[in-house]
């Protein structure tokens, strides 16, 4: 089977612990994570995280199904690119000194719609966001110039589908209230 | 943390009374039904120490020698009872001995709750005296861990382990409790857990599934049954031989299934994996339906998959839908407790026999036994065999008893000839394959159920992975009858030594001290038995003693475990020598 990139939702309660349980089913099965970002999602008291692994679609059912075995996994969705919204963002710092000698890194900038985040009299910091290809476009243009530091960050998606943990909560309550 | 458990209440909330983070451990315990735990003391722990110390008229606390072995005989208890055992150790080296037995419930879904002491809340990440991180060490061996850090926490979180760990496919839970938190105060009430939201243990049963799942049972030919120990989780045994006998379908069982069904049953047809039986594991790739019931393919139960019943159509009976598809991929799923799935189904079987296709497992059985069975069982050989000397356990319990089996080539053998007829008897390190795991679970299993005869099978290897608990069984007068096979090897390795390394027996010979000297040392009566014909004198004597009983039986030293399914090869490729 093929191996592609898939990008893991997982809807959890916060606490403490929870991403060393989940980081330990992937090194369980000698997967590599290629992102991962956790942050509070649309439901009140309930976190995201989203990883991205490149696996195959059999692989990557089983680890979801182990992840949501978990007690305090709420749910978790496995997409490919097609089937999600998503963007990285990245930062670039870079020397002062080249940025203002040499006119056409600002022109990479206004041609990549990237955004000067800080201007210091030693050093520019740029921020881009969009997809990996992007980022690492604006990265080979940069790097000649001496990069200082870079940084990008994790996937961060959401499906064109929809995902309802509202919902899945909201059957919880109805049914240990009724019983 | 905040718990999010079900809004319901269950009874009127008792007036909250002023105790200890400590003294709430036992009170929740108390709460639970729990009167029987395991464990060793030390300096994190020793608040709650000291509560049972108070408590002892109510809590009856086994001071095993070894923490592990507190895991294990915990394991025991559970595994003849179906309640949550119940272990409890320090911080540190403590802490980190429970991880074994822990990671034995996890693979064999034996409910268990494991209480850790931890240093103060202040010291934590200090590299403090006995500090290590046992949350993050257990993580992925536990169903479920928390550490708590505030004495306010304790009534919920242990309400929420003791339901995680028996709820659903059961499992291991382990809860560390700071120093401070014991010692700090709380009011207390205790209401039991009754759901938590983001966790699912019995998936909603989809009729439709168990209507397909019939259909293909109506109309099959030549079914097969695989049943695991789902059926005794359940507690749908019962249930269980009625679709057997209504449906005619020939049963085989995996290593935790063992005693689920009577070993004499007309249609038990023996045990499927590495070391089953001949005609379940030939038939396994001859079936056209096969019907897996509370059991998770594994690989010693599978063999090679590319060559695992691919003529078959698949029915899953599970609980767990993560287990679905895992290893073989099911035609037809059906999710849900076995005890309501199967009811469901019942009502949807034919009646029906399956005489000519059962007559095939009879006609291989009869192979087996001339080429193997009746060998092991009438002495052939000059030396004692294991087969013969659980073949006359059999003869004094008559299927009664409880046996408790270590790991390897003895374990093969107590599970190929023990006779069973009633469930929860049946008490093994399956999954795990954890030697050192029979003496205290036998300990666990005989205070479990004290009115039943409970007989710990054992290898002469295995024995001193966890000989210190003879220690425990002096201490506390626990009836178990010991049975060390010894054969003076690591006999499952050098097996594999022998068929697979040519003979290079590498570190599996054992020099062993005096079994007999030693279970004497700890004042338990103890005999060795080296001829065939002492046999069933010794065995009848340790049968009969009200006191515990060590017996040591010299055995052939290179006798081989047949049938064997080598590694990698299918299960119809089974050998008989």
């Amino acid at each position: 089977m093929e191996k592609k990139n898939y990008t893991v939702s997982i809807y959890t309660e916060n606490n403490i612990g929870l991403l060393s349980r989940i980081a330990a089913i992937f090194l369980k099965r000698h997967i590599n994570i290629e992102s991962i970002t956790a942050s509070k999602s649309e439901v009140n008291e309930v976190m995201r995280f989203i990883i991205v692994v490149e696996v195959t679609e059999e692989q990557v059912k089983k680890v979801a199904g182990q992840i949501e075995k978990q007690i305090e996994v709420i749910r978790a969705y496995y997409h490919t690119d097609e089937e999600l919204i998503f963007q990285e963002t990245a930062l670039y710092k870079v020397n002062s000194a080249e940025f203002v000698e040499d006119l056409t890194i600002q022109d990479f900038i206004k041609e990549t719609n990237a955004r000067i985040v800080t201007v210091t009299p030693k050093f520019f910091v740029i921020e881009k966001t969009g997809k990996r290809h992007e980022i690492d476009n604006l990265y080979d243009k940069l790097k000649p110039y001496g990069l200082m530091q870079f940084v990008r960050s994790g996937k961060i998606a959401v499906s064109k589908n929809e995902m309802p943990i509202s919902s899945i909560l909201e059957d919880f309550n109805t049914i240990n209230i009724n019983s | 943390m905040e718990v999010k458990t079900a809004k319901k209440e269950n009874k009127a909330i008792q007036a909250p009374t002023t105790v200890t983070g400590a003294e709430a451990v036992i009170k929740c315990l108390l709460e639970e039904g729990i009167n029987t735990i395991y464990g060793y003391p030390g300096g994190a722990i020793m608040p709650v120490y000291d509560e049972l110390y108070k408590y002892q008229d109510k809590i009856h606390h086994v001071l095993t020698r070894h923490e592990q072995g507190a895991t294990h005989a915990a394991q025991g208890y559970a595994r003849v009872t179906g309640k949550v055992g119940v272990c409890i150790a320090t911080s540190g080296p403590g802490a980190t001995n429970l991880v074994t037995g822990i990671a034995d419930a996890q693979i064999d879904s034996t409910p268990m709750v494991c209480i850790t002491g931890q240093v103060g809340s202040h010291l934590l990440g200090s590299d403090a005296f006995q500090e290590t991180d046992i949350v993050g060490i257990s993580t992925p061996v536990t169903k479920w861990n928390y550490q708590v850090t505030k004495a306010s926490e304790i009534p919920e979180v242990l309400a929420k382990a003791f339901y995680i760990a028996r709820s659903g496919r059961p499992g291991p839970v382990l809860i560390d409790i700071t120093k401070d938190a014991q010692f700090a105060s709380l009011d207390f009430t205790y209401k039991k857990c009754t759901g938590i939201r983001s966790y699912k243990p019995f998936p909603k049963v989809d009729l439709s599934q168990v209507e397909r799942a019939a259909d293909l049972i109506n109309s099959a030919k030549k079914p097969m049954i695989v049943f695991g120990q789902g059926v005794i989780l359940g507690g749908a045994e019962a249930l269980f031989q009625k679709v057997v006998e209504k449906a005619g379908i020939p049963a085989a069982w995996t290593i935790l299934g063992l005693s689920a069904m009577d070993t004499d049953h007309p249609l038990n047809v023996g045990m499927v994996g590495m070391h089953g039986n001949y005609g379940p594991n030939v038939l396994t790739n001859d079936c056209d339906v096969l019907i897996a019931i509370g059991m998770r393919f594994d690989d010693r139960v599978t063999g090679n998959l590319e060559h695992y019943a691919k003529q078959a159509k698949v029915i899953h009976f599970e609980i767990d839908p993560s287990e679905i598809d895992k290893n073989v991929k099911a035609d037809v799923a059906v999710l849900g407790d076995v005890k309501e799935t199967l009811q469901l189904l019942l009502g949807f079987l034919q009646p029906k026999n399956h005489d000519a296709w059962h007559q095939k497992f009879k006609d291989l059985y009869k192979i087996e036994y001339d080429k193997i069975i009746k060998n092991e069982l009438n002495g052939k050989q000059e030396k004692l065999g294991m087969a013969e000397v659980i073949d006359e356990i059999n003869t004094y319990s008559k299927g009664d008893a409880i046996i408790v089996s270590d790991v390897g080539q003895h374990q093969m053998v107590a599970c190929r000839y023990a006779k069973f007829n009633q469930s929860r008897s049946n008490v093994t390190s399956g999954g795990l394959g954890t030697m050192g795991f029979a003496l205290p679970a036998a300990i666990g299993a005989k205070m479990g159920m004290p009115n039943r005869q409970v007989v710990a099978i054992i290898g002469d290897g295995g024995f001193q992975m966890t000989i210190q608990e003879l220690g425990t069984i002096f201490q506390t007068k626990v009836p178990v009858k010991i049975v060390v096979l010894n054969n003076g090897f690591l006999g499952m390795v050098r097996q594999w030594q022998q068929m697979f390394f040519d003979k290079r027996y590498a570190s599996t010979e054992l020099i062993n001290p005096d079994f007999v000297a030693i279970a004497k040392g700890y004042y338990i009566k103890a005999k060795q038995v080296t001829e065939r014909s002492q046999l069933q004198e010794a065995i009848k004597e340790m049968m009969d003693s009200p006191e515990a009983y060590f017996l040591e039986v010299k055995v052939e030293q290179e006798e081989n475990v047949f049938p064997m399914i080598p590694t990698g090869a299918s299960v119809s490729d089974i050998r008989l020598e």
